[in-house]
């Protein structure tokens, strides 16, 4: 027995002793993440809503700059871009929405500084069949009373929305849970994000969304507002009532942009790292290269243009080096012109 | 030569068999039932490659193939993608052939049976079902935090490596296992050491086994997009990593394995989710070329298989 059990043992002790070796090796001889630094990288990580706009950007910025400043994009997610951020790892975060509480702490704990800088508005739009002809707005009470967790198997026909309407099967389609459109869309009609009746036909591609509504004369869905405008002809827009008002809205660049399109419109960030800033003079030029082109670039890529007086107000805020956040609240529901007037908190 | 024979006699009687009289009614239900599923399938196949065909085909020249992204579909190209795939698979097979072979041989050849050996077995076992995204995960800790590869070439080739780690390790120990034991035998009668063995008879007589499931498991790596994006791959990248040959001494670098990159599958991705219908189309031409690369490595895959068969023909065995 003593014999044969020595072998093994050497077996095991071998193994192990590769296994830490190696794991040496690679973190020690390696020369370590040089290259990337020796040219003038711009990194950009986050919401993938954004990234056609941040792209385009990216593109005539390099052109204009002939190559001399690379930028490079990825699509992380916000989440999965803020962790990144507040790693320091990267210059410019895309956010569909504002900095949250956690992510706050995580990037005080690295000591990264921020600013919060919108660049444009997305909006979220409800839509029907073309051939709808019984409806053509709704309220936000209305939608709730569709889409709030409660309604799961028991608003089925479009009657039992309102009695008025005729007695047909009520489709549903709408966005997956890891989208930025269905935690805005939750947050903004049922009041609390995340929380959604489950049995309808979900997609983290609103194209899949827009397709199974135009083959579907009793569909209702919502979407992001640039895959409606891909497909306005196919597609029928409801007009939103606001809470307390009399008369919808019909969501377009003009309603969002003046905020009249409320509650589904919201703007979009650019969160960029002060640090960065100040030791990679490209970044700031990235940066206000960005504030400047934004509003034509977004009509192209089918995002809303922030105005001329707010464009001036977050091109001061980046000047002045205002740091920090005007959400630290969490008022998601104001207007933008009202944040951008408020103090900011890192 | 019987193999051959033995298959035209089937092929026939899968034609003949359901027509023919004196069959049970349960054979010709089968048949019938097989038949049926076999069309369904071939069918759902060309009708996904030709939808791609026929939606991107139009879009595919040399203009695309060498064009870098941008916001204008018909503009827009996929050089850092294909050229980020044709790397990242690169790292891939040279990382997964050594390691996974290797390891392969050991276990088969050299390993002692006993508790630990069992556990490492079944760790490869559950490797080979673990999710693609939880890869991703680990690496994104521990290659690109932890030994601050950053999002780089190598960090993704070693991501698809740990992927197809199982498929080319359980590839050599089944092709180790089918070299009978009486060729052992012979070699070890003749005075012949173990690495001698290894080196002269199991290793060429399986390498054809060995071959396919490399070829086989980085056709599967090449069509991975989650682990990837989980990693930090980049969407919008215009321009390419460093060339690995350069005119100086020693007119190799190895520079580009920490560069930025994307991948064929991550700009499909992206561009079949944008709202554009140009953009789908895009989207339908990388699949094409994804598709193009996956057949040449199958194509690959079929020739090796053909070429050690002949070299070292089994019909003695």
């Amino acid at each position: 027995m003593a014999a044969s059990s020595s072998p093994k043992r050497s077996h095991t002790r071998l193994i192990g002793a590769l296994i830490v070796t190696v794991t040496h090796l690679f973190g020690g001889f390696l020369p370590s993440k040089t290259f990337a630094g020796k040219r003038n990288v711009v990194s950009v990580d986050g919401s993938s809503t954004l990234f056609p706009l941040t792209e385009a950007v990216s593109e005539e910025f390099q052109r204009a700059k002939r190559g001399s400043i690379r930028v490079i994009v990825g699509i992380s997610g916000t989440g999965g871009g803020f962790k990144k951020f507040c790693r320091g790892s990267i210059d410019v975060q895309n956010a569909s929405r504002p900095i949250s509480e956690d992510e706050r702490k995580k990037c005080e704990a690295s000591k990264i500084t921020y600013f919060e800088l919108p660049v444009a508005y997305d909006a979220i739009v409800v839509v029907t069949h073309p051939k709808n002809d019984w409806i053509n707005e709704i309220t936000i009470d209305q939608l709730k009373k569709i889409w709030e967790p409660s309604a799961q198997s028991k608003i089925l026909w479009w009657s039992d929305i309102d009695p008025k309407f005729p007695k047909k099967k009520l489709n549903l389609y709408g966005p997956g849970t890891d989208s930025g459109t269905f935690d805005y869309f939750t947050e903004a009609i049922v009041g609390k994000a995340r929380s959604s009746r489950g049995d309808y036909s979900a997609s983290e591609d609103d194209n899949t969304t827009v397709q199974g509504v135009i083959q579907d004369e009793g569909s209702l869905g919502y979407l992001g507002f640039a895959y409606f405008l891909a497909n306005k002809e196919k597609l029928k827009a409801l007009k939103i009532i606001p809470h307390g008002q009399k008369n919808g809205v019909l969501p377009s660049i003009q309603t969002i942009a003046d905020g009249s399109y409320q509650p589904l419109s919201r703007p979009l960030f650019i969160y960029v790292n002060a640090q960065s800033v100040e030791s990679k003079p490209w970044v700031k030029e990235f940066v206000s290269f960005y504030l400047n082109e934004a509003s034509k670039l977004a009509i192209e890529t089918y995002f809303t243009p922030l105005n001329e007086q707010i464009i001036q107000l977050v091109k001061q805020r980046f000047e002045k080096k205002a740091l920090g956040t005007s959400y630290y609240d969490h008022k998601l529901s104001q207007r933008l012109n009202e944040a951008l007037a408020r103090e900011t908190k890192l | 030569m019987s193999l051959v024979f033995l298959f035209e006699i089937e092929k026939c009687e899968v034609l003949m068999g359901i027509f023919s009289a004196n069959k049970s009614l349960q054979d010709r239900i089968f048949l019938g039932v097989s038949v049926v599923v076999l069309i369904f399938v071939l069918g759902i196949i060309f009708a996904l490659f030709g939808g791609l065909i026929n939606q991107g085909l139009d879009r595919l020249n040399w203009d695309f193939m060498f064009s870098f992204p941008s916001r204008n579909p018909q503009k827009a190209g996929i050089y850092s993608a294909w050229v980020g795939s044709i790397l990242v698979i690169l790292v891939t097979a040279i990382c997964s052939v050594i390691i996974g072979v290797i390891t392969g041989l050991y276990l088969e050849e050299y390993a002692p049976k006993n508790w630990m050996t069992q556990i490492i077995e079944l760790a490869i076992a559950n490797m080979a079902g673990v999710p693609s995204i939880t890869f991703g995960l680990l690496a994104l800790s521990f290659f690109v935090i932890r030994l601050d590869f950053g999002e780089s070439i190598l960090t993704a080739g070693l991501t698809l490596t740990l992927l197809v780690l199982p498929i080319i390790i359980v590839a050599t120990r089944e092709s180790l296992r089918s070299i009978p034991l009486s060729i052992r035998e012979a070699v070890y009668s003749l005075g012949a050491s173990r690495y001698q063995v290894i080196r002269d008879h199991l290793l060429p007589y399986s390498l054809h086994g060995i071959l396919t499931g490399v070829i086989l498991a980085i056709s599967r790596a090449i069509g991975e997009t989650a682990p990837l994006i989980a990693i930090g791959a980049l969407t919008f990248i215009a321009f390419l990593p460093q060339p690995p040959l350069e005119e100086q001494f020693p007119f190799v670098n190895f520079d580009w394995l920490f560069d930025n990159f994307t991948v064929l599958p991550i700009q499909m991705y992206n561009w079949i989710s944008r709202p554009q219908e140009k953009f789908h189309v895009n989207a339908a031409a990388t699949g094409i070329v994804l598709l193009i690369i996956t057949t040449l490595l199958n194509l690959m895959a079929q020739i090796i298989r053909f070429y050690f068969r002949k070299k070292y023909s089994r019909q003695s065995f």
